[in-house]
């Protein structure tokens, strides 16, 4: 089998998904907007709890019930061209990333017309620049690297990745963390500290300051203590322009809270904490925001687009097993030179 | 004189940062004038001071960035200083740089070479002189290819990087790094008749007599592809029995015809490995043998490895635990019993 030669950097390319632009173009005023989002969030991960319950999925699933702000709140900023590695718990950064509902869920119900084919499923997803991958800190040098490689092919490109409270055990985090910082990369450590890792809460995992960690590289490093959708976005427009100002990389702390279970059935947190954070839900709060009137018609659009695109995925077929193939053979370089 | 396999490699890496300046290289103590600890490296910083990225201790941090330059359209050469030390890369190899191009359904490539200086002989004691490559054999997405100093190592690293999209890892052996390149030039090599199989990574067969003569096949990779060509040339002057050599460079995905074939036709077969041999490179050459090779076989296969043990720094006992040109010459004579008998009566 001959494979073609890596000429040039033609044969390097990726869908360009601008999702500031398309935030641009979403009708409405900003509050609206973000409910919208967060909406179609809260909504697609609702829809895919309740399909598990009717074992119509298999495999698992890390639900973003409670961290919809997050996503909106920082990957709104980003632009056509920059990267984002997201984790296990990925749904929301997607669907803002991509705003692909229908191809999410066939994707996690294993579909051929899933967003990888039905490979990857809820952990391993891929669209134009947005990657995850379901280890804890394994991420990490990835999205290094692929800032690095955006920075060494000249583009003001910024690399975004996403990790927890429980990633802050991973010893790889602070190998990159050091070399983010000695190599002067363009990249953005968003940790979504929502105070627990699977059962375990923050206090018993994490030691000391999560700043001073990344400040101890001599990163610049932040923090917000909020759910409030605007809030976040505001806080995040200025430092991802920062980041691809300065190219230099920095650490965000988002301190939240998961309202859901970790993954599925495994909830061990204590009833009155969850009920507490609950006046906290960034949902509400940003529904508050908009007319009652605009509030009905966003949700009624969001349940006919969620309808429609569970039904689509669930009548598409399972990929043809004939596809399974062994990459070794089919990626076998072409002759010597 | 040819070039020394540690020559080529550098002039390979000196012709492609040259050439491609996709070609990025990244590791520990490259620059110049260390040049890396054994010395693929060198002066490689001084002209390519932009591409060449010497990093801290962090093996799983720059295989992974490796791995993310390579997905964002670079060409990255990792060097491992050790190879023994590839394990701490375990993760970013198998769980992330090897499924990529898989789980994201070839949405994305992951060209990427890791090189890995394996082997011991050179006393470095249990922790810097193992042969860890069988470690990652059966790893799906990850190609391993191995080099020996009977192919072009500059060119088989260069089609590892430049014509390969898959992330490879690229063996080297220490003790190899100063022996000169034995070129094969219209079907010889020195004495030996030879024959190079087709492909980008091919296999190299050796033999003192003619192919139709061999009485045995030992099939040696890397760092035992010389001992086996010593060993071969002692099994004639002893005991007048002919040895084909046969010296694969594509370790995974194995490539089998060069061994199938040499089997067909001897009926005897002994696989060569520096590692410990449990669940590694002798056990799949033996199991993937087709049905036509396992039909010519007139003796059990013989598998000659390294004790199962860590390698003591000690001379002596780094040399027992592994395997020399001796433990081959008697895993020859196992499966050829009349050899035996004849060197007994000579």
């Amino acid at each position: 089998m001959v494979a073609r030669e890596r000429t040039g950097q033609s044969d390097y390319q990726e869908e360009r998904i601008d999702p500031r632009a398309r935030f641009a173009q979403m009708e409405g005023p900003l509050s609206e907007k973000l409910y919208a989002q967060m909406r179609l969030i809260r909504r697609f991960e609702e829809q895919l709890l309740e399909r598990f319950d009717r074992g119509l999925l298999v495999g698992t699933t890390h639900a973003y019930i409670g961290q919809e702000a997050d996503a909106v709140g920082v990957i709104n900023h980003l632009r056509a061209g920059d990267v984002v590695f997201s984790n296990h718990r990925c749904h929301g950064h997607y669907l803002v990333w991509g705003d692909k509902p229908e191809a999410l869920a066939a994707e996690l119900m294993g579909r051929a017309g899933g967003l990888v084919g039905g490979r990857g499923g809820s952990q391993h997803i891929c669209d134009g620049g947005f990657y995850t991958n379901g280890i804890q800190g394994g991420i990490v040098p990835g999205a290094l690297g692929l800032s690095l490689a955006k920075r060494v092919r000249g583009e003001d490109a910024v690399a975004v990745v996403f990790i927890g409270d429980g990633t802050l055990g991973q010893g790889v985090l602070y190998e990159c963390l050091n070399m983010a910082s000695l190599w002067g990369a363009p990249l953005l450590v968003v940790l979504e500290d929502n105070g627990w890792a699977q059962s375990t809460p923050s206090h018993r995992e994490v030691a000391g300051s999560m700043l001073e960690r990344a400040r101890a590289f001599g990163m610049e490093a932040g923090a917000i203590e909020s759910t409030d959708a605007e809030a976040i976005y505001t806080h995040f427009e200025g430092i991802i322009e920062e980041v691809r100002q300065s190219v230099r990389p920095r650490l965000e702390v988002i301190h939240t809270y998961r309202l859901c279970h970790h993954s599925r059935s495994d909830d061990h947190r204590p009833a009155e904490e969850i009920e507490a954070r609950r006046a906290d839900d960034p949902l509400p709060k940003q529904r508050q925001r908009v007319s009652e009137e605009r509030a009905r018609a966003i949700e009624e659009a969001v349940e006919a687009r969620l309808f429609e695109a569970f039904e689509a995925a669930e009548a598409q077929a399972q990929p043809a097993v004939e596809q399974l193939d062994d990459p070794l053979l089919r990626g076998m370089p072409g002759p010597q030179t | 004189m040819s070039q020394t396999v540690l020559e080529s490699l550098n002039q390979a890496l000196h012709r492609m940062m040259q050439t491609d300046e996709r070609v990025h290289l990244i590791g520990e103590d490259l620059l110049d004038p260390y040049g890396g600890a054994f010395k693929v490296s060198r002066g490689l910083s001084t002209a390519f001071e932009d591409r060449v990225w010497t990093t801290p201790i962090s093996e799983a941090g720059f295989v992974g960035v490796a791995i993310g330059m390579a997905m964002g359209g670079l060409l990255p050469v990792v060097e491992i200083m050790f190879g023994d030390f590839v394990l701490l890369a375990a993760d970013q190899l198998i769980n992330h740089g090897a499924k990529y191009a898989w789980i994201y359904n070839e949405k994305v490539d992951v060209p990427l070479v890791v090189r890995l200086p394996m082997g011991g002989r050179r006393g470095y004691g249990p922790t810097h002189s193992q042969t860890l490559e069988k470690h990652f054999l059966g790893a799906p997405g990850l190609a391993i290819v191995a080099t020996n100093p009977f192919v072009d190592s500059g060119r088989l690293l260069e089609t590892a990087t430049r014509y390969d999209r898959r992330p490879v890892l690229f063996v080297e052996n220490k003790k190899m790094y100063a022996r000169r390149q034995r070129p094969i030039q219209g079907g010889r090599c020195e004495a030996m008749d030879a024959r190079v199989s087709p492909g980008p990574y091919p296999s190299v067969s050796l033999s003192f007599g003619s192919f139709e003569m061999a009485d045995v096949t030992l099939v040696a990779y890397g760092g035992m592809a010389e001992l086996a060509v010593e060993a071969a040339e002692r099994l004639l002057i002893e005991d007048e029995r002919y040895c084909e050599v046969v010296m694969p460079t594509s370790i995974q995905p194995l490539e089998m015809d060069a061994i199938a074939q040499s089997v067909a036709r001897s009926g005897h077969l002994v696989v060569a490995e520096e590692s410990p041999g449990a669940g590694g490179f002798g056990a799949e050459v033996i199991s993937a043998l087709p049905a036509a090779a396992w039909a010519a076989l007139r003796a059990q296969p013989q598998r000659v490895s390294a004790l199962n043990l860590p390698i003591a720094n000690s001379t002596a006992l780094e040399a027992a635990t592994l395997p020399d040109v001796d433990d081959l010459l008697a895993a020859m004579r196992r499966v050829l019993p009349t050899a035996a008998s004849r060197s007994a009566t000579g």
